[in-house]
């Protein structure tokens, strides 16, 4: 009896640890896998959609919406994603849907989702605005301390790669397709829309958000809104926003819009009425956002920088100093 | 001599009063419990900051901050008390930041409630302790999460240098609220930690509150590196028709004003 139970035991061992074995090998094919689904929305032109997510260890930063066009001079990316795995991730997702090659790529701004790819396509010119271009070089490395303590290994090799081709036109041709560029601000201190031509297809960068709440660190709400308004003018027959679904009407726009003037009008009455911080960080979050993703998280964060200098606004200097 | 002494006395009468059943054994408080952010600090703190005496981890200290620090030269904390009597001083203090000490505030007669922001070095817990006369510490608790670097680096004053132009100035508002009247104020200084290369400790020590009318003391407050420069601190201060600010830094640079609540 003993020895079978001993047997027995031992064979559930051999076999629970075969077991793991076999786990560790098929988990570890699938680790750092982003898999990118690149989605169809136009003719040659397609979207690789990310996560309503912050930066996390589950979803390696693929909190975004990559886009690529398909000309008859090779692909062009709009964006590169969060990480040099993404980057190499997303190039092996291009050769799935097209025989071209990837030849250029443009960076619509400097938060790091969106251009933490370049790196891998170095070798290829990399266009974006110079005041982007500036901000990359100056937050780079900022940026990639968080984006690791955040995403960890996903981040792996990645180094930060600025772009290497400051725009200065309004157009930019490649191959067959056109591009309108449109220098907007507001979400950053450069914002990069850009109208394929050729489609009717319009990247709206970050100016643009869906059903996930706008991110503000390096945001002016007054020009953000007044760039909505130039974005809505645009003939477009599709928008693809930064983060949330493409879509041939305006909602992104709409979606952006309204949640700013909330967040902008909750944060100037909150100020008036004498609300510190973590009062605002806690007020109850309206019905038409309660549906949205991050919107709990991304009003703390908002409240963080955008809430000081409104606080301060409503202080009378009471006496004035000076230093001798 | 009879600040220790009261408390010892208060331990002896506090066996006979835990025997008869306190309020404290019914409102299921753990006495010198375990700390629930399970701190490797947490000790150590205790020892340096709060004397070693007796304390409860408390609800009633409500200590409100953002989970995530965003911006970890300023992080935005509030604290507020209630249902308990007789606060003889409140303590703040972050475990895990180079510079633990945050500040100490003597409520005379403002509420036992503040707010401010602080510079926090790493993810740490923020700790509110506040102590009744009868010798025992009550401590809130919260957890903030910070991808760091607050407390090392310059301020943005002293890094442009023009911090000079802007120094002691005192910026106020009086704001109507449900529990009586909020005062905001702000006095411009750097507020160095002495943690950044070459820059020296620089920042206000003591603040002092009275009432404008009668110069009766509102609140003592002691200020310590961590609190963020050009410190903004809120409190609720009641019905009065003004304050008058009191203060000087550690390099005895004086700050006084008449903040009337118009």
């Amino acid at each position: 009896m003993v020895s079978n139970k001993l047997t027995s035991g031992f064979a559930a061992l051999t076999t629970g640890l075969a077991s793991l074995l076999f786990c560790a090998c098929t988990c570890a094919d699938s680790l750092f896998d982003y898999q990118l689904q690149p989605m169809q929305v136009a003719e040659g032109t397609w979207v690789v959609p990310g996560v309503p997510e912050d930066f996390s260890r589950s979803n390696g930063g693929n909190i975004v919406n990559i886009g690529f066009v398909e000309t008859d001079a090779g692909v062009v990316l709009i964006d590169t994603g969060p990480s040099l795995r993404y980057a190499q991730q997303l190039e092996a997702a291009v050769a799935r849907v097209t025989s071209q090659p990837i030849v250029a790529a443009i960076n619509t701004h400097h938060h790091p989702d969106h251009w933490f790819g370049n790196q891998h396509f170095q070798h290829l010119p990399i266009y974006a605005l110079p005041a982007t271009l500036d901000a990359m070089i100056n937050e780079g490395d900022n940026f990639a301390d968080n984006l690791y303590r955040m995403s960890g290994d996903w981040m792996r090799s990645t180094e930060p790669t600025p772009a290497n081709q400051p725009l200065s036109t309004d157009t930019l041709s490649i191959g067959d397709h056109t591009f309108k560029l449109i220098t907007l601000t507001g979400h950053t201190v450069a914002d990069l829309a850009v109208l394929d031509t050729h489609t009717g297809v319009l990247f709206a960068g970050d100016l643009a958000f869906d059903q996930r709440a706008p991110t503000t660190p390096h945001a002016n709400i007054d020009t953000w809104l007044a760039a909505l308004d130039s974005l809505g003018d645009i003939d477009y027959r599709l928008l693809v926003p930064g983060h949330g679904q493409p879509a041939t009407d305006d909602r992104a726009i709409q979606f952006t819009r309204h949640y700013l003037l909330w967040l902008q009008n909750l944060l100037q009455q909150s100020a008036q009425m004498g609300d510190v911080p973590t009062d605002v960080i806690n007020k109850p979050i309206p019905a038409a956002f309660q549906e949205a993703s991050m919107v709990r998280e991304e009003l703390s964060r908002s409240v963080i920088h955008l809430y000081p200098r409104l606080e301060a606004n409503t202080l009378a200097t009471h006496k004035q100093g000076g230093y001798n | 001599m009879t600040q220790y002494f009261a408390p010892a006395l208060i331990r002896l009468l506090g066996l006979v009063v835990l025997l008869g059943g306190s309020a404290l054994a019914q409102s299921g408080l753990d006495r010198n419990g375990t700390d629930p952010l399970d701190s490797p600090m947490w000790a150590n703190m205790h020892e340096r900051f709060l004397a070693g005496e007796d304390y409860v981890f408390d609800t009633a200290i409500e200590v409100t901050a953002p989970s995530y620090a965003e911006d970890s030269l300023n992080v935005p904390v509030a604290f507020s008390i209630s249902g308990i009597e007789n606060i003889q001083q409140i303590a703040v203090f972050a475990d895990l930041n180079p510079l633990p000490m945050v500040l100490r505030l003597r409520p005379v007669t403002v509420a036992p409630a503040m707010a401010f922001r602080f510079k926090l070095q790493q993810s740490s817990p923020v700790r509110v302790a506040a102590l009744t006369d009868d010798g025992l510490w009550h401590v809130g608790s919260a957890w903030i999460d910070a991808a760091g670097g607050g407390c090392t680096a310059p301020s943005v004053g002293m890094a442009s240098g023009n911090w000079t132009e802007t120094f002691g100035t005192v910026n106020a508002g009086f704001f109507p609220r449900e529990s009586g009247n909020r005062l905001k104020l702000q006095i411009m200084h750097p507020m160095d930690t002495g943690l950044a290369e070459g820059i020296p400790r620089f920042h206000i020590e003591q603040l002092e509150l009275r009432n404008l009318d009668d110069n009766s003391l509102m609140a003592e407050l002691e200020l310590y590196e961590p609190i963020s420069e050009n410190p903004l601190l809120s409190f609720d201060v009641g019905a009065v028709s003004g304050v008058t600010l009191k203060g000087h830094d550690n390099n005895a640079n004086t700050f006084a004003a008449d903040l009337v609540n118009p």
